[in-house]
């Protein structure tokens, strides 16, 4: 047994001095990081594989007459129209005017899920009240609501703001008022035999305590709240990425649909990336 | 002595939609000053309920919980109608609780800062108890960094730095492995020697009871009665847990409890 051990340190340290990178680890460690690393290199080669592929396809389709290259668009169309929005500018006010009320309208949602929830928490019978609205609100489809908000608020920046924040502050609200319920009750009892009040018991508990749901629902609104801010825009808009999917379908310049699609998707992962270093950032001190 | 803590004629009952269920019932009982009460039952007689209404988060049905602190000369109060009486009354819970989103540092002041008594002479009072009980050097490690037993004596720290002058422990040690159980069930009995702590521990191990306290109570099952107070008296006095229980008393006392609790079933 002793033997075998010091076989393995002896095999170990040629291969250290042979690379430096892993020097201290075993072999048998080491051959393991090297399956890790190929398996997330093939991974990742993969994912581009794929989307090269699917460039490729849809370009050489249109080239070679399969579909029709007026109403589904190709790679090199589309990059072109990204070209000419980008030296004309308006591409820029398109995706800064969706990105703000996407912004505007998650901060909100942030505040008022928050705000709701901690109200709910706090009185008990109030959450009991109210619980069948929030459900049947939840479970409404918000686009419906769109064509009302334009009426009530007029077409402009306001009612698009609001539609965002329809999408998804309910299920937020519900989301975390179920999490700050969830809190073990008797990390609530430890405050109270501390003496502490139920102020003390949400500042101290509840809310530091739910920090990860909380961020996880985040990253789940953002999503929601693009799409509430572009079903807002394709109804009262004159500018953005849903007045220039909807502007481009009715005129039939398809490009702009695609490269709107195109952005919207790049912004949906922008977002949601941020988000999660948000959360690593917030997380790493817990996990230790 | 005069005695610290009365309840007298307590009774308590929880309520639900289903009915009324009956915890406890006439409990009357006196704990002197520096005295280790340890109370044991048949499980889920109300033995947390017993210092539930001890340490005022519940209000007695019937009855009183009295209370004399340091500062009343003496006088005793009624726990329940007096925030400032129920700060001297320290509460350990069953599990540690310690927050996985604060330092270990921070999780023992948590306490104070509840109370705002985070001041200088408490800073410099938990700093010492870092110091006693071997956490000075994982003061801003995380809870999860712990042993079982470290983050036990960080719970107590925690119970401590508001300077109770009663301690009331629930089965502190419960969720602890039978080994690192003995060895912090020392260690915390000697620390509140040290500390002169009057303490009152539910258990529902008896021989933890016996290797403890000074006097036991012995409760029925619910709703729950004093069925019978046992003195316990060593040859030797200041013996730790460990070492009572390789004394000749420890077996005739475990056993008498036995008996005690056996024949009630």
């Amino acid at each position: 047994m002793y033997k075998k051990t010091q076989t393995a340190e002896v095999r170990a340290t040629q291969l250290a001095k042979n690379d430096p990178e892993n020097s201290g680890t075993s072999a048998a460690q080491h051959s393991y990081l090297r399956s890790l690393r190929s398996r997330q290199y093939r991974i990742a080669v993969i994912r581009v594989l794929i989307f090269a592929a699917f460039l490729v396809l849809w370009e050489a389709a249109v080239r070679l007459g399969w579909i029709d290259g007026f109403i589904f668009s190709s790679p090199s169309r589309v990059a072109k129209t990204f070209c000419g929005m980008w030296a004309d500018g308006s591409i820029f006010r398109h995706i800064g005017i969706t990105l703000v009320e996407t912004l505007i309208s998650f901060a909100c949602v942030v505040l008022l899920g928050v705000g709701v929830a901690v109200l709910l928490w706090y009185n008990t019978e109030l959450s009991e009240i109210l619980e069948p609205y929030l459900v049947v609100l939840n479970s409404l489809p918000k686009s419906a609501l769109a064509p009302l908000l334009i009426v009530w608020l007029g077409a402009n920046m306001k009612s698009i703001i609001v539609a965002g924040i329809s999408v998804a502050v309910f299920g937020s609200i519900l989301n975390l008022y179920t999490g700050f319920r969830e809190m073990d009750p008797d990390k609530v009892k430890l405050i109270y035999t501390l003496q502490g009040t139920r102020r003390d018991v949400l500042t101290k508990v509840i809310l530091p305590g739910t920090v990860p749901l909380l961020i996880s629902v985040m990253k789940v609104n953002i999503g929601l709240c693009l799409v509430g801010v572009v079903i807002g825009e394709f109804i009262g808009a004159r500018q953005g990425l849903g007045y220039l999917i909807i502007y481009g379908s009715q005129v039939f310049k398809l490009d702009w649909v695609i490269l709107s699609i195109v952005i919207l998707c790049v912004i949906a992962m922008l977002l949601y990336g941020i988000l999660n270093l948000v959360e690593q950032k917030c997380l790493r001190g817990r996990e230790k | 002595m005069k005695p610290l803590l009365e309840l007298k004629n307590v009774c308590y009952a929880y309520h639900s939609r289903a009915g009324e269920t009956p915890a406890l019932k006439d409990i009357s009982f006196q704990v002197r000053q520096g005295e280790f009460i340890a109370v044991v039952g048949p499980s889920g007689c109300g033995k947390s309920t017993l210092l539930s209404l001890i340490s005022g988060l519940l209000v007695p049905e019937s009855g009183s919980v009295l209370f004399a602190d340091g500062d009343g000369g003496g006088a005793r109060r009624e726990v329940a109608a007096d925030s400032a009486l129920r700060e001297k009354i320290g509460y350990m819970l069953q599990k540690d609780h310690l927050f996985e989103w604060r330092t270990v540092y921070r999780n023992v002041t948590l306490g104070l800062e509840i109370q705002h008594r985070l001041n200088e002479e408490n800073r410099a009072k938990i700093e010492k108890m870092l110091r006693d009980y071997g956490l000075e050097r994982f003061r801003d490690a995380r809870p999860s960094e712990l042993s079982g037993g470290m983050r036990q004596r960080a719970a107590l720290i925690r119970t401590l730095a508001l300077g109770p002058e009663l301690l009331l422990l629930d089965e502190p040690f419960s969720a602890l492995d039978f080994q690192t159980r003995l060895a912090v069930c020392n260690d915390v009995s000697a620390i509140l020697h040290r500390e002169k702590k009057t303490a009152l521990l539910v258990t529902h191990d008896l021989s933890e009871a016996v290797s403890m306290a000074d006097r036991i109570l012995v409760l029925t099952k619910r709703p729950a009665q004093i069925q019978n107070i046992l003195e316990l008296k060593f040859e030797e006095p200041g013996l730790s847990p460990l070492a009572r229980r390789n004394t000749r008393e420890f077996q005739e006392y475990f056993n008498l409890l036995w008996e005690e609790m056996n024949d009630h079933v």
